[in-house]
Order: C-alpha cells, then sequence, then structure tokens
C-alpha cells in the first residue's frame, strides 16, 4: 500500500506516467505537453522522462492533432491527445465524430481507435472566452465514443490509466476548477470500479443528486448542508457520460423517488435531460415528484464576472432539492 | 525540385512516343516489355471494372458509384510503384488503387450497394477504407507514417485524394505535421480538374503542387494520364520516404472523363468540347499506342488482356449481385469494441420487436 496525497492534476500526471510506463505504445501529443507539461502541467516531467518521442509537442492545430492521433492508432499506437481547453476542440471536432469515433463500426470492427482525447472542461477559473465550455453533449450524443469525466484524484488517477487502456476512443474531460483538489488515496490499489459505473458518493433517503466532473462537490456540499437542515440526499457521481450508468440512478431513485440533475453545462438537450426522460421511463411510479434538472443556463458561457450566477452552486442545487421535496 | 512544378513530368507522348528525361526515365529502367504490358492489363482491367459498377448501377444493384474514367493511369502507376508493406490512404474513387493492391473485385462494391460501410480489411491489403470526408485522410496518413517512423520501419505512407481536398483545412494540417516530424508519407493529389462542378481554379490559382511548396516540401507536378510517369515519380517519393528523407507532394495532372459520381450531371459545368481534348489524352489509348510502335502487341497478348478485364468484370458482377443483405441486428453489432449498455438495451428491444412478427409471418405464409 502506497498512500498519496495528490491534487486532481497530479493524480493525472502520476496515472499519465504509469501508462507511459505500462505500454511503450502509449504516446501523448498535444500543444505544449512536453517541456511546459501543459497548461495546467498536468503533463510535468513526463517528457523529461520519457523522451520526446513518446510525449509529443504538436503544430498548433487541434484537427491535426486528433487526425494525426488516428493515423498512428491505426499505426497500432495508444495516443493521449491533449487539447489544451474545452472551446478549442471544435476544429477537431469533425476527426472526432466522423473519423474516430465511427471507424469500429465502418470496419465491422476491424479496426480499433484507442485513442484517448483529453480535454479541460467547464469554468470557475475566472478565465477569458472559449476557455470555460462544458461540450460533452455533442460528443455523447455521437455513438462509438466513450465520454468520462473524474471529480476527485483517486478517481482521475485510475481512470485516466483506464481510459488510455480501453480499445474504445475515449473523450476524457477534466474538471478544471478542481485541479487543485487534494486528497489522500492509495495509488497501488486496484480501482473500485470499471470506467464505465457511476459511484454513489454520498446516501441518503430523501432526494437524489446526480452529478459529475467539477459539480459533484458542489452536490457533497449541497448534501451536507442540507444533512444540518434534516434532509438526507444522496449524491450519484456519474464518472462516464457515456454510457450512463442509468442502472445506479435508478436503484438511488427506487429509494429516495425524487431527482435533480445537475451540471455546468447548458440546461437545454444537456445530459440533465436524457437523465430524466430514462428515469421517467424507469421509475415512473417510484417518483413522487417531477426530475428537475439544475445547469449552466441557455446563454454562451458569460464573462467571468457573471460566472458564479451561471454555474450550479449549492444554494441552487438546495432550491431545486426543496422544489423536489414540496411536490 | 520545387522548381520543377509548372513542368509536369512525362515519360510518354500521347501518341505513344517515349520521351527521353535521364532523371526519371532511370527510375523505371527496370520496366521492360512484360512489365509494360502488365501496365496495360492493369489499366484495362481498372476501366472495365469501373464501367461494369457503372451498369450494375444502372440497373439498379448499386445505390452509387464514383467513376475513375480517365484516371487509370495515376491510380495503376502510383499504385504499383507501392510495396506490399507500404500503406495507402484512399478515397472513394480510388478502385484501382485497391484492384491493384489485391483487394478482390466482387467485395469491390459492398460499401456502394450499402451491405457495410466497408468492403475489406485493411490490414489485409494495407489499403484503407475510402475516406468520404475529403481531406481527412491526409492527417490519417501522416499519423500512420508518424507511427511508421517511429517503428523505425522502412515504409511509405500514400494518402490519395483529389484536388477539392486540398482546399481544406486537413490537409494543410497535414502538410504542416508531416513536415514537422519529417513523416514518411506522399501525398499523391488526383488533380482530375473539377470537385463536383467546381473547376480545379476555383480551389487554386496556381498549381496545386505550388502549395507543398509553401511547406517546404518537394512537390512536383506529373502527367496523370502517363502510367510511366506517374510509376517514375511515386516510385522516387516512396524511396526519399523509406529512406528518411520526409514528405513529397505529387500532383497527377488528369481528367475525370466521367460523372462525379453516377448521380451527377456533367453536362451542366463543363462542355462537350473539353471533354474531347482529354479524350486525345487517353491513358489507355496511349499506352497501347507506345506498345503498338515497340512491337508489343500481339493477338495473344490482347486477349489475355480481355480475358483478364472479363474475369474481373464477372467477378465484381457476382459479388455485387449476390451480396446478402445484412441482417436487422447488425444494425447494433460493432459500434464499440467492448459492451456497452444503451447499445445493448437496444439490440434486444428491437430483437424483442421483430420477434413479434414471426407468429404473423408464419400465418401469411
Amino acid at each position: 500500500m502506497t498512500t498519496t496525497t495528490l491534487s486532481l492534476g497530479g493524480a493525472l500526471n502520476a496515472g499519465l506516467r504509469r501508462a507511459l510506463e505500462h505500454d511503450r505504445k502509449v504516446v501523448i501529443m498535444g500543444e505544449d505537453v512536453g517541456r511546459l507539461g501543459g497548461v495546467f502541467r498536468v503533463t510535468d516531467t513526463l517528457q523529461k522522462d520519457f523522451g520526446d518521442n513518446r510525449v509529443i509537442d504538436t503544430p498548433l492545430a487541434e484537427s491535426g492533432i486528433v487526425g494525426a492521433a488516428f493515423g498512428m492508432a491505426l499505426r497500432g499506437y495508444r495516443p493521449v491527445c491533449e487539447i489544451q481547453f474545452d472551446g478549442f476542440v471544435y476544429p477537431a471536432f469533425d476527426q472526432i465524430v466522423s473519423q474516430v469515433a465511427k471507424i469500429h463500426y465502418r470496419t465491422q470492427g476491424r479496426v480499433t481507435a484507442p485513442l484517448t482525447i483529453r480535454i479541460p472542461f467547464g469554468g470557475g477559473i475566472g478565465a477569458v472566452e472559449h476557455h470555460s465550455e462544458s461540450p460533452e453533449a455533442y460528443f455523447v450524443h455521437t455513438a462509438g465514443l466513450r465520454v468520462v469525466t473524474p471529480s476527485n484524484p483517486a478517481d482521475a488517477f485510475h481512470m485516466i490509466q483506464q481510459a488510455v487502456a480501453a480499445d474504445d476512443p475515449v473523450v476524457f474531460f477534466e474538471p478544471k476548477r478542481r485541479y487543485w483538489d487534494k486528497a489522500e488515496f492509495d495509488v497501488d490499489a486496484e480501482p473500485d470500479l470499471p470506467l464505465h459505473r457511476a459511484r454513489v458518493a454520498r446516501e441518503g433517503t430523501d432526494a437524489t443528486i446526480v452529478a459529475y466532473g467539477s459539480v459533484v462537490p458542489t452536490a457533497l456540499s449541497a448534501a451536507s448542508i442540507a444533512a444540518d437542515e434534516g434532509h438526507s440526499l444522496e449524491v450519484i457521481d456519474l464518472r462516464s457520460l457515456s454510457p450512463i450508468d442509468f442502472d445506479t440512478v435508478e436503484a438511488s431513485v427506487r429509494k429516495t423517488g425524487r431527482l435533480v440533475v445537475a451540471h455546468e453545462a447548458s440546461t437545454f438537450l444537456g445530459l440533465g435531460a436524457e437523465i430524466a426522460a430514462r428515469i421517467s421511463e424507469r421509475c415512473f411510479y417510484q417518483l413522487d415528484a417531477p426530475v428537475l434538472r439544475v445547469g449552466g443556463f441557455d446563454v454562451p458561457y458569460p464573462p467571468s464576472k457573471l460566472e458564479r450566477h451561471h454555474l450550479p452552486d449549492a444554494d441552487r442545487l438546495l432550491d431545486a432539492v426543496d422544489r423536489s421535496l414540496a411536490a | 525540385m520545387v522548381d520543377k512544378i509548372a513542368y509536369p513530368v512525362q515519360l510518354i507522348q500521347p501518341d505513344g512516343r517515349r520521351v527521353f528525361r535521364p532523371d526519371y526515365t532511370s527510375l523505371v529502367r527496370d520496366i521492360g516489355p512484360d512489365q509494360l504490358r502488365d501496365l496495360y492489363e492493369d489499366l484495362v482491367a481498372a476501366r472495365r471494372m469501373d464501367v461494369e459498377a457503372v451498369a450494375l448501377q444502372r440497373q439498379g444493384e448499386l445505390g452509387l458509384w464514383a467513376p475513375l474514367l480517365g484516371q487509370e493511369a495515376a491510380q495503376v502507376g502510383s499504385a504499383r510503384a507501392l510495396r506490399p508493406d507500404d500503406y495507402a490512404f484512399i478515397s472513394y474513387r480510388e478502385h484501382a488503387v485497391a484492384y491493384c493492391r489485391g483487394v478482390d473485385p466482387g467485395v469491390m462494391t459492398r460499401m456502394w450497394r450499402g451491405c457495410a460501410h466497408s468492403a475489406w480489411d485493411p490490414s489485409s491489403v494495407n489499403v484503407t477504407n475510402p475516406a468520404i470526408v475529403v481531406g481527412s485522410q491526409g492527417l490519417h496518413a501522416t499519423g500512420y507514417a508518424m507511427g511508421a517512423h517511429l517503428d523505425g520501419a522502412e515504409i511509405a505512407t500514400i494518402a490519395y485524394f483529389g484536388d477539392g481536398a486540398t482546399s481544406q483545412g486537413d490537409l494543410a494540417e497535414a502538410l504542416g505535421f508531416s513536415m514537422s516530424f519529417n513523416a514518411p508519407v506522399v501525398f499523391f493529389c488526383q488533380n482530375n480538374q473539377f470537385a463536383i462542378s467546381e473547376p480545379v481554379h476555383l480551389q487554386s490559382p496556381v498549381p496545386i503542387a505550388q502549395r507543398a511548396a509553401g511547406y517546404g516540401m518537394p512537390a512536383l507536378r506529373v502527367d496523370g494520364n502517363d502510367v510511366l510517369a506517374v510509376l517514375a515519380v511515386t516510385r522516387q517519393a516512396t524511396q526519399r520516404a523509406r529512406e528518411g528523407s520526409g514528405p513529397t507532394f505529387i500532383e497527377a495532372v488528369t481528367y475525370r472523363m466521367g460523372p462525379h459520381t453516377t448521380s451527377d450531371d456533367p453536362t451542366r459545368y463543363r462542355a462537350a468540347a473539353e471533354t474531347e481534348i482529354w479524350k486525345a489524352r487517353d491513358p489507355i489509348d496511349r499506352m497501347r499506342r507506345l506498345l503498338e510502335r515497340e512491337g508489343l502487341l500481339s493477338d495473344e497478348f490482347l486477349a489475355r488482356v480481355q480475358a483478364t478485364a472479363d474475369a474481373v468484370a464477372a467477378r465484381l458482377r457476382s459479388g455485387t449481385v449476390e451480396a446478402p443483405d445484412p441482417a436487422p441486428l447488425d444494425l447494433f453489432d460493432h459500434v464499440y469494441s467492448t459492451d456497452h449498455p444503451l447499445i445493448d438495451e437496444e439490440r434486444e428491444q428491437y430483437a424483442a420487436y421483430l420477434a413479434g412478427f414471426a407468429g404473423i409471418e408464419e400465418a401469411l405464409s
């Protein structure tokens, strides 16, 4: 047992290091991932230790990064691409959804694309525009991709290794405002869950909050506040956005009868809509209230002086919980 | 090389006479009478296969086909320059490339008939399934070549695309990446003068090969209707790649004699007179004239060529009409390489739905 305290960003770095050690076909590629170690330092020291053939600084071209990584995957490599910020992934969108996602289906299973596409996502760090977006629904809507996001250092450490080892392409969203959150965990323990499974982050009986990525800690603090007020909230960390582990969500809702889904992305046609629809189908007779959603507003990501209004906080979550409990 | 891009390399004139170019003739010194005859056979077989597929589309057996008529020399010449372990990334018109690489004509039409998105296993012939989003494959080839370079493999990767694709950002990114990483890749542009209806000058006011110069990449133009010249320049480019000298850009200047696809009507956008000019430059006629001049044509040889072409066409026809429809539940296969609960749930639900008809069909039959 090797218990270590790591930040979420540090845990990703440690996980990537393990992945590079484990399989010589793993390569990291992206803008500034080498000497700089990435703008968030997630790949810090990796080029120094593994060389510039394993940790590759690329030209500034996102479609090029993903398209070339795809070609390397066809040659037997396992590339991990870094897209520097969420809002920069759109030039690579075609390569991800038209090429990477579809190659296994197009070739009747003869060709796999074991790519991991890392994308720091979400707001809350006071950034300028195009640096705080939540584009996960675009990718979740595309068959052939797996989409995941950790919410804490231990999951970050294990999930990045699971993503790199997966034979399917994985879009790996990193909740950037949680990069500096620290936790102590055992880096030699086996992961608790497979990559596609959700985790019950806190048990409760009165209502369920489903969240993922950066909103999970928010939901947990909302649950603590609610507990002081006499309400027992269950918090589920989805971890995997495609597929979504509806069985775990359903089991919780069957117990609590109430569901609030929370995410930073705009609410309209966001993941909350899909979860509400599915849970309404599965738990129609167990629900004591309509499934409620708390998300970003249906506006472009606002200037940072306004982002605290846009991002769901514990108060907005508790407001929704109150409405659910009152129904 | 860069300063020569305005002058396409040519080794056979349209009337069949040879052009002596010491720098390029030496690259095809080993192409003797037998090899010339084989190239001619490939050209005829490619055209025959294409004609058969167009007929099959007209007969309702194929949903669509992208004819290669007129581009046989560009495709055969470049494909025959490749070695078995080289890797080709193709687009949707490269039927002759696929044929030369050993794709069974009996499966060639799978995608066009709608039976599957792909017709063959890429790793069995080192040819990808066709790229439909034009230009995307330039990056894939670059990445594959980067991987080959890291592996220390002495192979070349070749990306096939048209003149229209050169306007796509992905191709520009591919040129940049391949130079940055000295990737052993050959960019093979078949400039067939049209991107559906758009003439090449709308894509580029300068010769397309000139674009590569801005990336510092060696580039040349070759007469794309001259199979020997295409063979020579592609050999040179693949050799550069294999020995670690980096990427090359080839613009094969040719002409699409037919429509873009079987759904297209080229009379709306080009004059018959223009097509007539290019008919005089026909790649197969040119090769035949060369063989004639050099005394290499015989009835026996022509009969052999005819027999090969007919066999290829027959194989393509029977493979097409006999291709079974996929089963309904194949719909859900291979979306992921490992289980995915959403897909599994939908497969189960649809299977149950279909099973509901079983009794009805029995009752009706």
